[in-house]
């Protein structure tokens, strides 16, 4: 089939500018906000430039561009990549398709709050204790599982769905890319305003001075290196078939290493960006209530929902960095959102030769409804936090050194893969790279992975009961690598080249 | 803020944002040197179905 058609029948990003800007709004998510900076904090403060950037020139880039050179090459999503591969590394495309729909799941939820929180900035809604707000007020928190709905959150809920369904309809183009067009310069724009403001707020100095005073002694520990590595892999937005799915939209022609330094660094300078603020409006807090700042970082759900609102409170013009910090959380989320659901729409139009809009609905109302049913109600956030662990430690983790073995070794992929890079790229790939993506990147990975595991195994991950560990957490991870064992099994239509595919043979309509 | 702390920020912010800023000028470069590699034009036939 020629380009033409393949792009007519596949969707197809119209400029290498919306591909890059797109993969930066994969890359840029609620990570690159909420964890990096307090990851940074902990690892050594200014020494951490160190591990961080270690770890994104020898794993963050070269995984990268391993996805980017499958993506390109075999013009498909993930399975559809894997199999045009190798016929048996499908099964690995479709565990990545299944880890997507997980995280949909619940990162939506995160979305909804952030919308709600954007409102609650202008009255400061949580009054003088943010925590009990979030926890019995916002989310009305039970222990174990129960199906109360809180109203609270499924309004919100269902608008990100609404929002985020209408964008995937509109296909590639009109869809994703126009999105992130629109979303990553007003979220630029929307978070620089606020580290402006947050810069001029007093002990602003305090807080930067806490970031970046080194400690050299830090970076004898593994566990930094190890962290570094976490926050650079996870960041990035590699290993589970995004942006396998996104450079399959890009022209053959197309200069790949060179757009994925500037994802790559983008992905970094906003992280970068990120912790100037946080760590801003932290010193302020800390000064205003004549504590170390050591006693105000934290981290994730803990420093949004609870120590963000402190600040909105006590700041001057604390509303406008209230609507500045959760609008970046939402603009920032929706991206990544999109980015995430694309993976699985993309590998079910391959298989099904399903229309935009048919995919769209098969793969998105369900996992709206799911996600209503488990993160509107009264024990989501114990359900998200053991998801979200499980997944990103045993499912992204885990498929990504399962990718990088199997592309190296099981393949032996990586030549044609660093030849079809360099054909058009600007950076050149050498033998170097093959050392990295075949050899560190898999046992780097898997020596996180295996502290992980051993911290898991010694204690129920934050004390949750056994049950609801098993099921949401090992009993997910598990089903997704089931599924993708199973469904790359399944045959492919008569119309799809897999086995036949040839990626060195040009259309003539592309010629 | 420290000196310590001055420094490394300075070179954290060389690094990661002089970084880009290269890595920007040296696509558009790689881009003007060769009029094969597409850019900002719809590919031909290009319809999102």
């Amino acid at each position: 089939m020629s380009d033409t058609a393949t792009e007519k029948r596949r969707g197809a990003f119209s400029s290498r500018a919306v591909f890059i800007m797109a993969a930066i709004g994969s890359a840029v998510g609620l990570g690159n906000i909420w964890r990096f900076p307090y990851v940074a904090y902990e690892g050594g403060g200014g020494a951490f430039v160190i591990p961080y950037i270690v770890a994104l020139l020898v794993a963050g880039l070269p995984f990268l561009l391993m996805d980017y050179a499958l993506g390109h090459r075999f013009r498909g999503s993930a399975p559809l990549a894997f199999a045009r591969l190798r016929r048996w590394a499908e099964g690995i495309g479709w565990w990545q398709v299944a880890i997507c729909v997980a995280i949909a799941v619940y990162y939506a939820a995160v979305i909804a709050w952030s919308v709600r929180y954007t409102g609650f900035s202008l009255s400061k809604a949580w009054g003088d204790d943010p925590e009990t707000f979030l926890m019995e007020d916002f989310l009305q928190r039970s222990p174990g599982v129960s199906f109360d709905i809180v109203p609270g959150v499924l309004v919100p809920l269902a608008l990100v769905w609404l929002v985020t369904i209408a964008i995937m309809a509109l296909g590639v183009q009109r869809g994703v890319g126009r999105t992130a067009a629109i979303f990553i310069p007003v979220l630029l724009l929307a978070f620089t305003a606020l580290v402006v403001q947050a810069l001029l707020l007093p002990g602003a100095a305090t807080g930067l001075d806490a970031l970046f005073t080194p400690n050299w002694a830090a970076l004898t520990e593994p566990a930094v290196w190890g962290s570094a590595l976490g926050q650079i892999f996870f960041s990035l937005s590699v290993g589970f078939g995004i942006m396998i799915t996104y450079s399959s939209y890009v022209g053959r022609k197309n200069d790949m290493t060179g757009s994925g330094l500037v994802v790559g660094l983008s992905n970094s300078g906003f992280e970068l960006l990120a912790g100037i603020g946080v760590f801003a409006a932290l010193g302020f807090l800390a000064q205003a209530n004549d504590v170390a700042v050591t006693e105000v970082v934290a981290s994730g759900i803990g420093l949004a929902f609870v120590v963000f609102p402190t600040i909105i409170s006590e700041a001057p013009a604390g509303s406008l960095l209230g609507v500045l910090f959760f609008g970046s959380l939402v603009l920032a989320g929706i991206t990544s959102l999109v980015s995430i659901l694309e993976v699985v729409i993309s590998a079910v139009r391959d298989k099904f030769e399903l229309t935009r809009v048919r995919a769209t609905l098969l793969v998105t109302v369900p996992a709206a409804v799911v996600s209503l049913a488990f993160f509107s109600t009264s024990s989501g956030l114990s359900v998200l936090d053991i998801v979200d662990h499980f997944v990103n430690q045993y499912g992204i983790l885990l498929v990504a050194v399962v990718s990088t073995l199997a592309v190296a070794w099981g393949a032996r992929a990586l030549p044609t893969l660093s030849a079809h890079l360099n054909k058009h790229g600007s950076l050149r790939l050498g033998r170097w790279w093959h050392v990295l993506v075949g050899i560190v990147i898999p046992v780097a990975l898997t020596y996180v992975l295996v502290q992980q595991l051993l911290l898991d195994l010694r204690e129920p991950y934050e004390g949750y009961p056994t049950w609801m560990l098993a099921v949401f957490g090992w009993g997910v991870a598990i089903v997704a690598l089931v599924f993708g064992l199973i469904a790359g099994r399944t045959r492919w239509r008569a119309g799809t080249e897999v086995d036949g595919y040839d990626p060195e043979r040009v259309p003539e309509e592309a010629a | 803020m420290s000196t310590a702390a001055i420094v490394m920020m300075v070179i954290a912010m060389l690094i990661i944002w002089g970084g880009l800023v290269a890595a920007i000028i040296n696509l558009r470069h790689h881009t003007g040197k060769d009029g094969e590699i597409e850019d900002a034009q719809e590919p031909p036939g290009y319809r999102d179905l």
